[in-house]
């Protein structure tokens, strides 16, 4: 009697899932695609070691988790947390700037039962912030708005530079530029802004760590120094290129299995599978990026508010750019910048704050505009 | 700027120029990625048959091969540290599938530690999977050969000849040249990971520490070929190593061994330094440890033995240690009072036995019963009369009294090239309230005026500041690296000498006083170590001290029922000969009844030892130079460095 009660009462909820249900399927499943391709490859690319595929599962688990969570809190809920959300994020990074550790930066930040990287937090507190900032301003923004933003990204993309950590920076500075960019910012002043980029990059050039400038000397002209810094692009170079178009097979790899490959597990992971895939591997990879990109973007057009709609395209067009910068990395297309390939790079915080973004589109998702 | 028309938002026209703008950020994303995928093309399908050839041919790696480290010399060219060829046992982790295992079956055939084991893997993270990684140095000859025989059942398990450290001189030179041990977590995480790659060793103390960076040298690197299993086949061509570089110390191994007998094993230390140019000569901390004990690892038996030991052995006393500098502050406080005018040459005072503060009861004591009688600062430096820096540091004040006393180097570190050195106390009225936030008491500052009360120095300290009395009042900074060289072939170079400022001694007639108070405490009929100097070759000036272990008001301490040279410390300085002073000497004894009595026989066969060694007593120069070419000697060093 009882256990018919319950199921009653499980087929209601599951019938009430399916008119409106919490997550977005089509998006799940490709998320889910993506995770197993990552999962595959680093068990090659860790030369067969279990523990990395469990430990990496255990982080998707979590993600998982955090992804569900997210799901269940209304946008509204989170626009009015948004501003606390952002000031937390940085007193921890300043307070990672005073007493964090790490190997030659200050990135950690140990809170006894954790450690953790208060950048990541602002990974999605930053277009959060612009996003709740813009909510209440008429669009499309104007100089004065364009300041504040400027302020609100500037703060938390400086401090994470500071570290050194740039591709962090980047990553944060960049979410928080396309939430500007949505919200309608015309097109002269964004023309303005990239002017004052440009002139601004020698500057930034001498702010530059020396390791990063040899980077980007490096990306110049890796043949110069072969076996120093240029020594990651060229052998990434000719995993990818030796991979052909059908690829070597799994676990055929030599690049990476003689460790020619630096950092074949987390950074460049992606050379490991264009190796051991081929072309079609890596196609079918990145069109799998390109419709979880634009199903995102399809998400925020469809959302209820400005907030959502920006905070929303904002985490799709950031997916974005961690897909173009490791990519554009490991073919020599970019400078190194240590940037992971979503959800198939070993390492817990990417994935972990990955998935708790897209538990954000989730949400605006569920609470979309039903009435348009 | 527009006006405001209104503030209600259009939303429809906002949702409108969202979804174009997502349109065209999505257009240009796909772009974006078009290009991407189209350099994946260009790499993978138009130069597919480049990069096939080029993963073929990657059969190249690097190894780095670690440079030798620097030896360290003393003045002379005594070896003090030194490189002896070993073998140790290593294991490349990118060959190795089950470690758990593979290390059981290994511990079947050579000895290894849970510590060795937990080292290796601790190791095995921070480094790439091809690059060997140490399990256990020092292999003895019976284990080379039984690995041998089993070497078939591990591959990626190799014996390495290697070249390790040794201290030729042990507990000698236990504290000042410190030792090198094995690489730890805390020491790779501000580590130069390319500089150390294939490097075992650090230095951890001493000057293996403080001039690691000399020492360690660059790491070269062989370019070698391996087969389709990752395994070296030969060696294409090699960057060699440059060594780290030699170090030749001030120090004498000569006057070191005979500082460090003079003690007998009892605790305590000693410091010499040249006056003329800052060179320690000297510098002993007793007891002290061996260091060959730590290359590889101490056994915790051992380790437990030299912590739980109630002598401290690790202690670097010269360095660390602090003791009230009693007595011998009055040197010191002579030229402060003649310098600042508040006493004359002459000036003299009565001593009675007991000195009081005006209008207070409390009575501060001479050390002879019934007092010294009427005395000049001379007479008062001989016998120790307390009375005549009692009433000197009431007139001078705490203030002008520690702010003169800075100009000797108390209260601050000296500087000498170790690390860790202790920074003592120069008690101020600031000091005070900054420590205890409580006023400063005239009675604190009388004792003061003794070298009692809150006075810490450190031994190197109180040397530094007989070595600026010695000099005149000039400060040659004070040092332990004389010369450096890079490689036996290479000329010496001495390490420059830095300059001193000009004397802050005004009147020079102020300082010829003190130093004949000095001398009368060596030489005079009244003199607290005139027994200990009698019939010495030369003339020397000194000045004993008796401290208090324990402070007499304190309470936490019951001294009833100790003796004397349990409640006291001993110590004394000089310096000699005193017309142009080559030796500047500070030495403390922990357990001495009194500085007469216990330290200053000490000084004077430490001088005895450097100004007029017996003849017989003398080793040769030179004959402990086995590792130095003919042609290699320095020049400074060839002749008896005096």
């Amino acid at each position: 009697m009882i256990s018919a009660l319950r199921l009653d009462r499980l087929t209601a909820m599951a019938k009430s899932q399916l008119r409106r249900p919490r997550v977005d399927l089509p998006l799940l499943i490709a998320l889910l695609l993506v995770g197993s391709i990552g999962l595959v490859t680093l068990y090659s690319a860790g030369d067969k070691d279990a523990s990395i595929v469990f430990n990496q599962g255990a982080r998707f688990l979590m993600g998982g988790i955090a992804l569900v969570v997210m799901s269940r809190i209304p946008p509204s809920s989170l626009r009015n947390w948004t501003p606390w959300f952002y000031a937390v994020g940085v007193v921890l990074l300043v307070l990672v700037e005073l007493v964090g550790e790490g190997r030659g930066s200050n990135r950690w930040l140990d809170l006894k039962f954790v450690r953790f990287q208060p950048s990541e937090l602002l990974k999605l507190a930053t277009p959060m912030m612009v996003a709740w900032y813009l909510h209440a301003r008429r669009l499309p923004p104007d100089w004065r708005d364009l300041l504040v933003v400027a302020v609100i990204i500037g703060i938390p993309a400086g401090l994470i530079a500071e570290q050194p950590d740039l591709g962090t920076s980047l990553l944060v500075a960049a979410s928080g530029a396309f939430a500007l960019f949505l919200s309608g910012l015309s097109w002269w002043r964004i023309g303005g802004l990239l002017g004052v980029a440009a002139a601004a990059a020698p500057v930034a050039w001498h702010f530059l760590h020396e390791y990063q400038r040899n980077r980007v000397r490096m990306f110049m002209d890796p043949e110069s120094d072969p076996l120093g810094n240029g020594w990651h692009i060229i052998q990434s170079e000719i995993a990818v290129g030796a991979g052909g178009v059908f690829g070597k097979g799994w676990h055929q790899g030599s690049q990476s299995r003689l460790e020619f490959l630096p950092e074949h597990t987390t950074d460049f992971v992606f050379s490991v599978f264009s190796e051991e895939f081929g072309l079609i591997g890596v196609l079918l990879l990145i069109a799998l990026y390109v419709f979880i990109i634009g199903r995102s973007l399809w998400i925020a057009a469809n959302a209820k508010d400005t907030y959502s709609r920006l905070l929303a395209g904002s985490i799709g067009m950031s997916f974005f750019v961690y897909v173009m910068v490791n990519g554009g990395m490991i073919t020599g297309l970019l400078p190194v910048v240590g940037v992971p390939l979503p959800l198939v790079s070993y390492g817990g915080t990417s994935a972990v704050s990955l998935l708790t973004g897209f538990g954000v589109l989730m949400s605006i998702h569920a609470h979309r505009n039903f009435a348009r | 700027m527009s006006p405001r028309r209104s503030e209600l938002k259009d939303s429809g026209r906002e949702v409108a120029l969202f979804q174009r703008r997502a349109l065209v950020g999505f257009l240009i994303i796909v772009v974006c990625l078009g290009v991407l995928a189209a350099r994946f093309v260009h790499l993978q399908v138009v130069r597919h048959d480049e990069f096939v050839t080029r993963a073929d041919q990657n059969r190249i790696k690097l190894r780095p091969i670690p440079p030798a480290r620097g030896l360290i010399f003393d003045r002379n060219g005594v070896l003090l540290a030194d490189n002896t060829a070993a073998f140790r046992l290593e294991a490349t982790p990118e060959q190795i599938k089950n470690v758990d295992a593979m290390l059981e079956r290994l511990r079947e055939v050579v000895p290894l530690t849970d510590e060795d084991i937990k080292r290796y893997k601790e190791q095995r993270k921070g480094r790439r999977g091809f690059n060997s990684i140490p399990l256990r140095f020092r292999l003895s000859e019976d284990e080379v050969a039984k690995f041998a025989v089993n070497r078939w059942r591990f591959p990626g398990v190799e014996v390495v000849p290697y070249l390790t450290r040794t201290y030729p001189r042990g507990a000698e030179f236990g504290h000042v040249v410190g030792y090198v041990a094995r690489i730890d977590e805390a020491d790779l995480r501000d580590l130069d990971v390319t500089r150390y790659a294939g490097t075992t060793h650090i230095g951890k103390t001493g000057i293996e520490r403080y001039y690691e960076k000399l020492l360690h040298g660059e790491p070269g690197y062989e370019r070698v070929e391996i087969n389709a299993d990752g395994r070296a086949l030969r060696v294409l061509d090699s960057t060699p190593p440059k060594p780290g570089k030699n170090l030749y110390l001030s120090i004498d191994a000569r006057l070191q061994e005979a500082t460090e007998a003079i003690f007998e094993g009892k605790p305590g230390s000693a410091v010499a330094i040249d006056p003329r140019n800052g060179e320690v000569l000297a510098m002993v901390s007793v007891p002290s440890f061996d260091p060959n004990l730590f290359v590889n690892g101490i056994s915790h038996v051992d380790y437990r033995a030299l912590v739980t030991s109630p002598l401290r052995p690790l202690l670097h006393r010269a360095l660390v240690g602090t003791y009230k500098p009693g007595s011998t502050m009055k040197p010191f406080m002579g030229v402060a009072g003649l310098e600042q005018g508040l006493r004359r040459l002459d000036d003299t005072v009565l001593s009675v036995g007991e000195f009081h503060i005006p209008g207070q009861s409390r009575g501060y004591r001479d050390w002879r019963r019934g007092g010294h009688g009427r005395v000049d600062l001379v007479e008062s430096l001989a016998q120790s009369v307390n009375t005549y820096f009692y009433s000197l540091a009431l007139d001078m004040g705490i203030d002008r009294m520690s702010s003169y006393l800075a100009k000797f180097g108390f209260g601050a570190r000296s500087g000498i090239d170790l690390a860790g050195e202790g920074s003592g106390i120069l008690p101020s009225k600031e000091w005070k309230r900054a420590m205890y936030n409580k006023p400063w008491f005239p009675g604190e500052t009388v004792i003061a005026g003794i070298g009692q009360g809150y006075w810490v120095v450190t031994p190197v300290q109180l040397a530094n500041a007989t070595a600026i009395l010695a000099a005149r009042g000039r400060h040659y900074p004070i040092h332990l690296l004389r010369a450096t060289q890079s490689g036996f072939s290479a000329p010496v170079e001495p390490m420059p000498v830095a300059p001193s400022g000009p004397s802050f001694i005004v009147n020079m007639t102020n300082w010829d006083r003190v130093r004949d108070g000095m001398v009368a405490v060596v030489a005079g009929p009244t003199g607290t170590a005139a027994r200990a100097f009698a019939d010495a070759p030369y003339v020397a000036a000194g000045k004993t001290g008796t401290a208090q272990r324990f402070s007499r008001t304190g309470n936490e301490v019951d001294t009833h029922g100790l003796d004397a040279a349990q409640r006291h410390q001993a110590l004394f300085i000089a310096f000699a000969p005193v017309d142009e002073p080559k030796l500047a000497l500070a030495l403390v004894m922990e357990y001495g009844a009194s500085g007469s009595l216990d330290a200053a026989p000490l000084g004077r066969k430490i001088l005895d030892a450097w100004l007029a060694p017996p003849p017989s007593a003398v080793p040769v120069p030179g004959a402990a130079v086995l590792r130095m070419p003919p042609n290699a000697v320095p020049a400074q060093a060839a002749e008896p460095a005096r």
